[in-house]
């Protein structure tokens, strides 16, 4: 298995994300930077938290034009697996590999807070076998206020596309969304931050199950692994 | 008299002659103006002027400081070979350096922003962060933790909410995008700051000794380089304008404050750590921070005993038609000055293109010891660098001592016919102090904060002390850092009100299971030419001093900040102290919430029995009255020696002690970490002169501990032997009911509902209709 972090100019959760798979979860992880053109033949590509590009314009809107995203697009399209965590989630939306936008916390502050997340059925892509009906996962966030059409909503609802939603819903976010998956099942997108929940001081240990959810389907033996 | 060595300056602005009125407008005096003149044989140039204006002012200077500050203890006597020697002492560099063990290392410091913050909160605050940040960093160190400290008038006003929300939003914008949490903080709400609040903030980086960099321009014909962000007309003078009081007009210095970009600052931080991972490439490195340009041009020629040539025309520019007086006393943000080896320019360039940063060399070391600056090929300043560094004048300020004081000294609760609380006066007095902004929770605050980026932050804030796991290289260790400054008490009793600053900071770092290991001090003053302020400043430095030497904590470094009056006074003397303490093992790591219904609660250190300086007396009764507390430096430490060694036998589940608030707000606090928890207290067995005291005044030397039932007859058995005043005050309950037995009867609280109070005091004062 090959873990790829992208790293963007202002990513500041990268270290994060790449210690969640490889020193929590022991799997091979390393770093791609924005400027490549090459993923390198990469299993699961994460996008990590952070202030791309110092969130000027639009959380995640120059991201998106970095060189490294157009190889995203392809790995995606081939049926690669995509993670985005909160920044990276906001770029995600922006190069629509998945449907919606995240606009400012409806109390126009950031919260770093942790909070319970009921995880929905979204579904085999996003393997719940391996989560309680509740996780506890930290938000740090000004914008992660979850936006969509009534018609696009309908089909996340439709679609079983919603991963987790706030059990207390800290930011306005449409019907308590906190992640999302695609249509087909390989891109993911949450606010919340798993690779802020692995460690044996973390508010909790949830992060892992998180992540081993994301990489399920496509290895299996993870799972057992777990269990 | 003109220089007869420079030449004329086509431009009329530049080449004015200097007037006693200029001087004057420059803050200088009269006889340092002629201590300029004789520095450079003549009269200054315009720009030499600006030049010597902001490197001799306070905020650079520390002309009126120096001498007390040389009091400081600077190393540590119980240091080992391996762990806790100042590898890098206060004063040498941008800030000072610690052994932690295994080749590793941490650096710390704390700065000021307050002016600033007091005319732009959310700019001032901000590039207050992002300043503390580049001193941490140009000393080799990746920054992996912030805290703050900050002090507001009494949160009624809307002027004071407008600056509370200013500058938790401008500290949150800055920390959170460039990356490093806010683990730790400290806040009061106190009248004597209306106008002009406090905003300090502190930076902590780790870094092997083999990455110590030094701010020292060495090797002749060594190239100078440029590095971050361009140079715009933002921030002109910010040093002089930090070194006066406000006023009504102050508003009126704006552009004296600057504006911040986090986004720069964290690609600065990566590229200028990848560019000093490269061995031997850089000589010399200093952040642009106050008097930007200048300080960091003569400083580091001043501490390489080298000189130093810069050429302006080649410095980026943010605005066309700059000229060199605006050019040197900018004080745009994100910028560094770097000094590499001769021949390796292309590998310092190709860092900074990588991160797509500007790296322009600007300049060349020399052996003159003077500071050159052209200009569109004009010399337009050739100052000794020394001149502006080690030779700024020093002052020993006349100190009075406050006539008030007396009064303070003499005051008692029973000569001011202040009446007792009876029970009914106490059942309402609790909710009042709980809920005092001081005393409540900070959570609007620091949830405002990312405090868990780099996933390193074990205890969250909210605790005695903030608690940080470091990796380094491929070990694990724990450090604890808390800020204390109570400047009621150092109103009060400079002194003593200094002592209690860092016996609390200490004690806090025990109850979560640390050793203290080094204090960074910021200095918080009123404008030191009035004898009555700087009589304070003596004292509160003596204070600091004294206890730093009675604990073996040495002062790493610091900064400090005069002239904190608005038109209605001085602001409380704050000698605000943040210590950096060690946790041996994770398991000591302790908070301070009691964890499980039947837990015994045990009070060390004996009734508390003051009244003078409490928050109780301020809320309730309207007065700062009376004497601090009583410090007693003996029996603090055999306390802190005592605790600790319990918590290290793992029999300790919660500590926490007794300051702002005294006993019942302590208790409180530890239970505020369950919603449901309460705890059933009997205190009639305490000896208690006054009830007001003993369930609200603030004696130093207390603390309270929750441990097992199978527990406590040990703790109290080993603390008869140790001589710890100890007294087993009750027991936690599960009925989220607070209950007292006291000398006045039973006193009975929902615990709920006062936690529910403190919790969201700040949060309904600040409140904005509309909003979810």
């Amino acid at each position: 298995m090959d873990i790829a972090v992208l790293q963007f100019p202002g990513s500041n959760c990268d270290q994060d994300a790449l210690q969640l798979f490889a020193s929590g979860l022991g799997l091979p992880t390393r770093f791609v930077w924005h400027k490549d053109t090459a993923l390198g033949g990469a299993d699961l590509v994460v996008v990590p938290g952070g202030f791309s590009y110092g969130d000027y314009l639009r959380c995640g809107a120059i991201a998106r034009f970095s060189p490294v995203m157009a190889a995203v697009h392809e790995h995606a399209s081939r049926g690669g697996l995509v993670l985005g965590i909160c920044n990276g989630f906001q770029i995600l939306c922006e190069a629509g590999l998945l449907p919606g936008a995240l606009i400012r916390n409806s109390s126009l502050e950031y919260r770093c807070i942790t909070c319970d997340l009921t995880v929905e059925d979204a579904g085999t892509a996003f393997n719940t076998r391996v989560l309680g009906r509740r996780v506890r996962l930290p938000i740090g966030h000004g914008e992660g206020n979850f936006r969509i059409d009534d018609e696009g909503l309908a089909r996340l609802e439709a679609g079983r596309q919603v991963l987790l939603r706030y059990a207390d819903n800290p930011n306005g976010s449409l019907r308590g969304i906190a992640g999302i998956r695609n249509e087909e099942g390989n891109v993911f997108g949450m606010m919340p931050h798993p690779d802020r929940a692995f460690e044996r001081f973390h508010p909790s240990q949830d992060g892992l199950d998180v992540a081993r959810a994301v990489l399920s389907v496509r290895f299996p033996e993870l799972l057992r692994k777990s269990a | 008299m003109m220089r007869a060595d420079l030449p004329p300056n086509p431009d009329p602005f530049l080449n004015q002659p200097i007037t006693p009125e200029l001087v004057k407008k420059h803050g200088l005096l009269p006889e340092e103006y002629e201590q300029v003149r004789l520095h450079l044989g003549g009269d200054p140039t315009l720009t030499e002027l600006g030049i010597f204006s902001v490197m001799w002012s306070e905020h650079c200077s520390y002309k009126n400081t120096r001498p007390l500050l040389k009091g400081f203890p600077t190393e540590k006597k119980g240091a080992t070979e391996a762990f806790g020697r100042v590898l890098v002492k206060a004063g040498e560099e941008n800030a000072g350096i610690i052994d932690v063990g295994d080749g590793w290392a941490i650096a710390f410091k704390i700065e000021s922003h307050n002016h600033p913050s007091a005319i732009e909160p959310f700019e001032g605050a901000a590039t207050g962060v992002g300043g503390i940040i580049r001193d941490i960093f140009t000393m080799g160190a990746r920054p992996v933790l912030l805290t703050n400290s900050l002090r507001f008038g009494e949160l009624d006003s809307p002027a004071t909410k407008r600056l509370l929300r200013g500058v938790v939003a401008g500290i949150a914008h800055y920390g959170n995008c460039v990356g490093v949490p806010t683990v730790a903080g400290d806040v009061y709400f106190d009248r004597s700051y209306e106008g002009n609040p406090l905003v300090n903030a502190l930076c902590l980086g780790t870094l092997r000794h083999d990455q110590i960099r030094r701010g020292k321009a060495t090797g002749l014909g060594n190239p100078v380089y440029y590095v971050g962000a361009s140079t715009g007309r933002d921030g002109l003078g910010g040093a002089a304008f930090a070194s006066k009081e406000l006023s009504a007009e102050s508003s009126s210095d704006r552009p004296a404050v600057q504006k911040g970009d986090p986004f720069m600052e964290k690609l600065l931080i990566e590229a200028c750590l990848e560019m000093m991972a490269v061995p031997g490439l850089v000589v010399g490195i200093q952040d642009m921070g106050a008097a930007g340009l200048t300080c960091s041009t003569c400083e580091t020629a001043s501490r390489g005993g080298a000189g130093i040539e810069i050429e302006l025309d080649r410095v980026p520019q943010r605005e066309s038609g700059m000229n060199s007086y605006e050019i040197m006393l900018s004080e745009s943000q994100e910028r560094m000055l770097v000094i590499v080896q001769k021949g390796r320019e292309s590998e310092i360039e190709a860092v900074f293109a990588k991160w797509d940063l500007h790296a322009a060399n600007i300049g060349t070391v020399t052996d003159t010891g003077r500071m050159v600056v052209r200009q569109h090929g004009i010399v337009v300043a050739d100052i000794p660098a020394a001149a502006l560094t080690d030779n700024a004048p020093v002052y020993q300020r006349e100190a009075a001592r406050p006539a008030y004081l007396d009064a303070m000294a003499a005051w008692s609760a029973a000569g001011a016919g202040l009446a007792d609380l009876d029970a009914k006066g106490a059942q309402d007095a609790l909710p009042r102090v709980l809920f005092h902004p001081t005393i409540a929770s900070k959570r609007w605050i620091y949830r405002q904060y990312d405090h868990m980026v780099q996933h390193g932050t074990v205890v969250l804030p909210g605790s005695d002390a903030g608690v940080v796991r470091l990796r380094l290289g491929n070990s694990e260790k724990f450090i604890a850092i808390s800020n204390d400054c109570n400047g009621r008490y150092c109103y009060l009793n400079p002194r003593r009100g200094a002592l209690i600053a860092m016996v609390e900071c200490l004690r806090n770092l025990v109850c979560s299971g640390a050793t203290p290991l080094a204090m960074t001090d910021n200095l918080n003053f009123g404008n030191p030419y009035k004898p009555e302020n700087f009589y304070q400043l003596k004292e509160c430095v003596a204070g600091l001093a004294e206890a730093c030497r009675f604990f073996d904590v040495p002062v790493v470094g610091g900064n400090v900040s005069l002239y904190n009056e608005s038109p209605a006074g001085a602001i409380d003397p704050t000698p605000t102290v943040s210590v950096v303490g060690f946790i041996e093992k994770e398991a000591h790591i302790t908070r301070q919430f009691a964890r499980a219904a039947g837990e015994r609660l045990v009070l060390l250190g004996g009734a508390p029995t003051e009244l003078g300086g409490s928050q109780f007396l301020g809320i309730v009764h309207g007065m700062k009255m009376g004497d601090a507390p009583a410090v007693d430096l003996s029996a603090e430490k055999s306390l802190q020696d005592f605790l600790l060694a319990r918590i290290r036998e793992g029999r300790v589940g919660a500590a926490h002690d007794l300051s702002e608030g005294g006993l019942l707000v302590a208790v409180c606090e530890m239970l505020f970490g369950a919603q449901t928890l309460g705890a059933a207290l009997d205190l009639t067995g305490l000896a208690a002169p006054r009830l007001d005291a003993l369930l609200f005044g603030e004696s130093q030397g207390r603390v309270l501990v929750a441990v097992s039932e199978g527990d406590l007859q040990g703790l109290l058995g080993v603390a008869d032997e140790a001589g710890i005043p100890v007294d087993a005050i009750g027991v936690v309950t599960d009925d989220a009911r607070l209950s007292v037995r006291s000398p006045a009867g039973t006193l009975e609280w929902s615990a709920a509902r006062l936690r529910n109070g403190w919790e969201t005091s700040i949060e309904t004062a600040m409140k904005r209709p509309g909003l979810g």
